[in-house]
């Protein structure tokens, strides 16, 4: 398969005095006085290009990417599952799209209600009490979450507690997120069966410890077994639980943050829930939170008043919650990527929504099942996959000299997006695998064959796959030059 | 089963291949207690047709109002071809460009948009994005304690004339790190904000100034006096402002004598619908010798292995992926979709198209304003240069009003009762190209019938 080749800018294709006219309003007759000291003397270099130059010039470039839409997707922890275009369809109507955030009451009872509605079922779906729906990524849940439990020991007079402990394995943001809450990360190792090291933990904790951010299933794709005794451990000092919800896709329907005494979550929305990733967002990071949390929601939270056909809604401010950690965004967060998910939600409803944690972790099973018989390692061989898996090709790079990356780049050749390499980084040479349930049995057989292809490869004729890909659009990019020599805008030459 | 390909001869195969005996068995390994009882609270699927029609009755509660309404999000004309191509599941259902061979059509259009953001704000370079303008502050508040090394004290100044909303963001999203964020008053005749309410600060260490062009009121703000005010004293400079205003505002790049050292703003109003909310995106750019200060991805052209050009991710040691605890930021997922409808959106207008909507916005404003103060009982606020949003000073509560004016189909502006009760009963105005001169008479016509038929005497209540 072989993709268009490059693409010029899109300032290549302006010519001095072209536009897409028929976009622009006319010109005013009596054009309003800007101060001549606040005004701009030249216009912006922007593109001079026609209304055909920009739709063939954008569709082109859509082209040269892989996506969902167009490719099987396996990046492990992103949950790169089909996004049906009904929740876009819906979000899109213009209704929804022409409202504005500030609009009245009158105006908004028919969003409020699906935003109230999805409160609910998320506080449902995660055995939450509460849940806040503006943060519009899941690090900025994750800093709502960390936010709240820093104002819970601080209205505690608790003032000493600043150390948020994140195993080894942890998403990077969860050490950045506590940083950008002023608070300390410390780190504590995971045994050689991939659970936390309960006696590290038990060591960690104290007087200082504000809580503990895991994700569970953890990000070596297992589930955290002693997850109880890991509370237990962590409230005895007086902390709190953190959970990521990056990979609440695998638990989806069977297991409840909540029932696990997690204090406070994020949910990814764009991955348990489905919204489009958009080439690195929109996403959103909804937070839920256990009863000691609730009074420090992020503003607004939808409330509702009286039942029925009387039911109104309305958002919830500083009045309701005064001890909020405040506001995180210009308005409401990001609505449509929350449209989007509660359209989702209502079409899976609850028979739906166990399944998915059921077929995603059947299909990651069964995938880490056939590639091991194609000769792959697992590196975690003696556990339960959950809904990703890691497979290890440290033996590949020391034998033949074929890395994971060389592995993930060929794979691109075969028509397959490469999964997550080098992450989690305890594990060397790795490829984190997630197909999702949305994935046929037909598609994993076929990435299968793509991988046992890339192993004989390996063998037989390994510079083919060092020197993947062959066939995108650009081979491998010079990364060194880009850092060291910042080509980051172009700039147009002078007139 | 909604999304889930499987048949049962599949399931069957497939755990022959792993050895279980039942779907159930692959949850072997959590504890039974904590498994799920019920889901009682979830409702039962619903099929697509069934969806759509509970959201077109949704939609048609809330109606199609006739919407005066800005504070921050603007009503725009948006080209039909920026939302068909940005709907493309090409770009619609890809992820983050970390795969950067595959991503090109995604790293490229964020090259475009970096070119443009620098092009309209007079900056050197953007990053891809960050959720919106709000957080665009907060996040440039942050950086510039890192980028400013002559300052220690942390503390940067916000103009009250700084949209509320961002000044309580930045307020939650600096405090831990422990931040001083003061507020500096404004004009009380003009709306804004005046070197001498900087006084105070003449001989302190202040680590930035934000100055919101337009201001929140809609006034312009001397630019220039602020700017070399702050960098007179060792601050450096945060713009936050509207990109269709920079069609025909001098850009932040060219402010005083040096230009603004950091340059944010929201981005809605480049092809974003209002859709409550969001999403929207934050534009983010600075000078060169600040970008590893930058928090938030940025694309770099570079060549491939066979010297031909393309694109990919760069300055990654700022981010958290790799630098954890010390990155600039714990900014992951942006806002990229919407960064490409605001390239494609600033493609189709140009500079040229840009300016029309800008102009448009500024007669529409005056035309509104003109047609509103002319009503008894209503008159302006303030007597600075406007672009695109006014303030109106109204003999009585704003509330009952907005709530007449809604009842009629008209959402009339933004009660500034909370933010601002200083101005007494103050109601903050916008049109934009997307109203019409019969839009105006309609909102005035309905204010008259409002303040007629509730007389002023109510005030006092």
């Amino acid at each position: 398969m072989t993709l268009p080749m490059c693409e010029p800018l899109v300032y290549e294709f302006g010519r001095a005095g072209r536009g897409a006219r028929g976009q622009w309003p006319a010109p005013e007759s009596n054009p309003p006085a800007v101060p001549a000291a606040l005004r701009r003397a030249r216009r912006a270099p922007l593109p001079e290009v026609s209304e055909l130059d920009v739709v063939r010039h954008y569709t082109r470039l859509s082209q040269l990417n892989f996506s969902i839409d167009t490719h099987f997707y396996p990046l492990g922890s992103c949950t790169m599952k089909y996004n049906p275009r009904a929740c876009n369809a819906a979000a899109l109507l213009p209704e929804f799209l022409g409202r504005h955030p500030l609009a009245s009451a009158r105006h908004s009872q028919g969003f409020l209600e699906c935003m109230y509605e999805l409160q609910e079922m998320l506080k449902e779906v995660t055995g939450m009490r509460g849940v806040a729906l503006t943060p519009m990524a899941g690090a900025h849940g994750e800093f709502a979450g960390v936010a709240m439990i820093r104002a819970y020991h601080r209205a505690r007079g608790d003032l000493a507690r600043n150390e948020i402990i994140v195993p080894t394995a942890a998403h990077g943001t969860n050490p950045a997120t506590a940083t950008m809450c002023g608070c300390v990360a410390r780190e504590v190792g995971v045994g050689p069966d991939g659970d936390v090291d309960l006696a590290a933990l038990a060591a960690a904790v104290g007087p200082k410890t504000a809580g503990i951010m895991l994700t569970n299933p953890s990000t070596l794709g297992i589930f955290e077994r002693r997850i109880t005794e890991v509370a237990r451990i962590v409230h005895a000092a007086g902390g709190l639980l953190y959970y990521d919800g990056a990979n609440l896709n695998a638990i989806l329907g069977k297991v409840r943050p909540g029932d696990m005494e997690f204090d406070v979550l994020h949910m990814n929305l764009h991955k348990t829930f489905s919204t489009p990733h958009g080439g690195g967002g929109p996403g959103a990071g909804a937070v839920g939170v256990g009863p000691r949390l609730l009074p420090f929601m992020p503003l607004p939270v939808v409330a509702k008043s009286g039942a029925g056909e009387a039911a109104r809604y309305r958002w919830q401010g500083e009045q309701d919650l005064p001890q909020s950690i405040g506001r995180l965004t210009g308005f409401n967060g990001n609505a449509g990527v929350l449209l989007r998910a509660y359209v989702y939600m209502r079409m899976l409803g609850r028979e739906g929504m166990s399944r998915v944690g059921e077929y995603a972790t059947l299909n990651s099973n069964y995938l880490l099942a056939r590639l091991q018989q194609a000769g792959f390692v697992a590196a975690y061989p003696q556990r339960r996959a959950s809904h990703e898996f890691i497979l290890t090709l440290k033996a590949l790079a020391q034998q033949q000299g074929v890395t994971a990356m060389d592995v993930a780049k060929r794979l691109l050749d075969l028509g397959f997006h490469a999964p997550t390499t080098y992450f989690p980084l305890l594990v060397p040479e790795c490829l984190l695998i997630e197909p999702t349930e949305t994935e046929s049995k037909e598609t994993l057989d076929a990435f299968v064959a793509a991988m046992a292809q890339i192993l004989r490869e390996a063998a037989t004729e390994p510079d083919t796959v060092r020197g993947a890909p062959h066939t995108m659009p650009v081979r491998r990019l010079d990364d060194v030059r880009a850092a060291r020599e910042l080509d980051l805008a172009y700039r147009p030459p002078a007139p | 089963m909604p999304f889930i390909p499987h048949t049962e001869a599949d399931v069957t195969e497939m755990l022959a291949a792993i050895g279980a005996s039942d779907i159930e068995a692959l949850f072997e390994e959590i504890p039974v207690e904590l498994r799920v009882r019920s889901l009682a609270g979830i409702p039962a699927g619903l099929n697509e047709q069934q969806v759509m029609q509970l959201m077109y009755a949704r939609a048609r509660m809330d109606g199609r109002p006739l919407n005066f309404i800005g504070a921050g999000a603007y009503e725009h004309h948006i080209p039909a071809a920026v939302w068909a191509i940005v709907s493309r599941g090409e770009f619609y259902s890809a992820y983050t460009p970390y795969q950067a061979e595959a991503s090109q059509g995604t790293l490229q259009t964020i090259y475009e948009y970096q070119s443009m953001i620098t092009a309209l704000t007079g900056a050197e370079v953007a990053n891809a994005s960050v959720y919106d303008g709000a957080t665009a502050v907060a996040e440039a508040c942050l950086m510039a304690v890192r980028a400013n090394r002559k300052s220690t004290a942390g503390r940067v100044l916000l103009p009250r004339t700084l949209n509320p909303h961002y000044r309580a963001v930045a307020q939650a999203s600096t405090g831990g790190q422990g931040l001083k964020l003061e507020e500096i008053p404004y004009v009380r005749e003009r709306g804004q904000t005046e070197l001498e309410a900087l006084a105070p600060y003449a001989g302190q260490d202040v680590t930035a100034l934000v100055i919101q062009q337009p201001n929140f009121f809609g006034v312009l703000e001397d630019v220039d006096a602020l700017t070399d005010w702050a960098h007179a004293r060792g601050a450096l400079v945060i713009a936050t402002v509207n990109p269709t205003s920079l069609a025909l505002l001098k850009p932040p790049g060219l402010w005083g004598q040096r230009g603004a050292d950091i340059v944010v703003g929201d981005g809605q109003p480049l092809g974003c619908p209002l859709s409550s909310g969001g999403p929207y995106f934050g534009f983010m750019a600075t000078r060169m010798e600040f970008v590893r200060q930058m928090p938030g991805r940025i694309v770099g052209r570079t060549v491939d292995l066979d010297g031909r050009p393309g694109f990919t991710l760069t300055l990654q040691a700022r981010e958290q992926h790799i630098r954890r605890g010390k990155a600039t930021s714990n900014i992951c997922t942006n806002q990229g979709l919407l960064m490409i409808a605001g390239t494609i959106y600033l493609a189709m207008m140009g500079a040229e198209g840009l300016e029309r909507v800008a102009s448009a916005c500024m007669a529409r404003t005056s035309e509104l304003v003109a047609a509103l103060a002319r009503l008894p009982g209503v008159r302006t606020a303030f007597s600075g240069t406007r672009f695109h949003e006014a303030v109106l000073l109204i003999d009585r509560p704003v509330a009952p009003v907005l709530e007449a004016l809604a009842a009629r189909g008209i959402e009339g502006g933004f009660d500034l009762a909370e933010c601002y009760p200083e101005l007494g009963p103050a109601l903050l105005v916008c049109a934009t190209e997307a109203r019409s001169a019969a839009d105006i008479a309609t909102y005035a016509a309905a204010l008259g019938e409002v303040l007629q038929s509730a007389p002023a005497a109510r005030k006092q209540a």
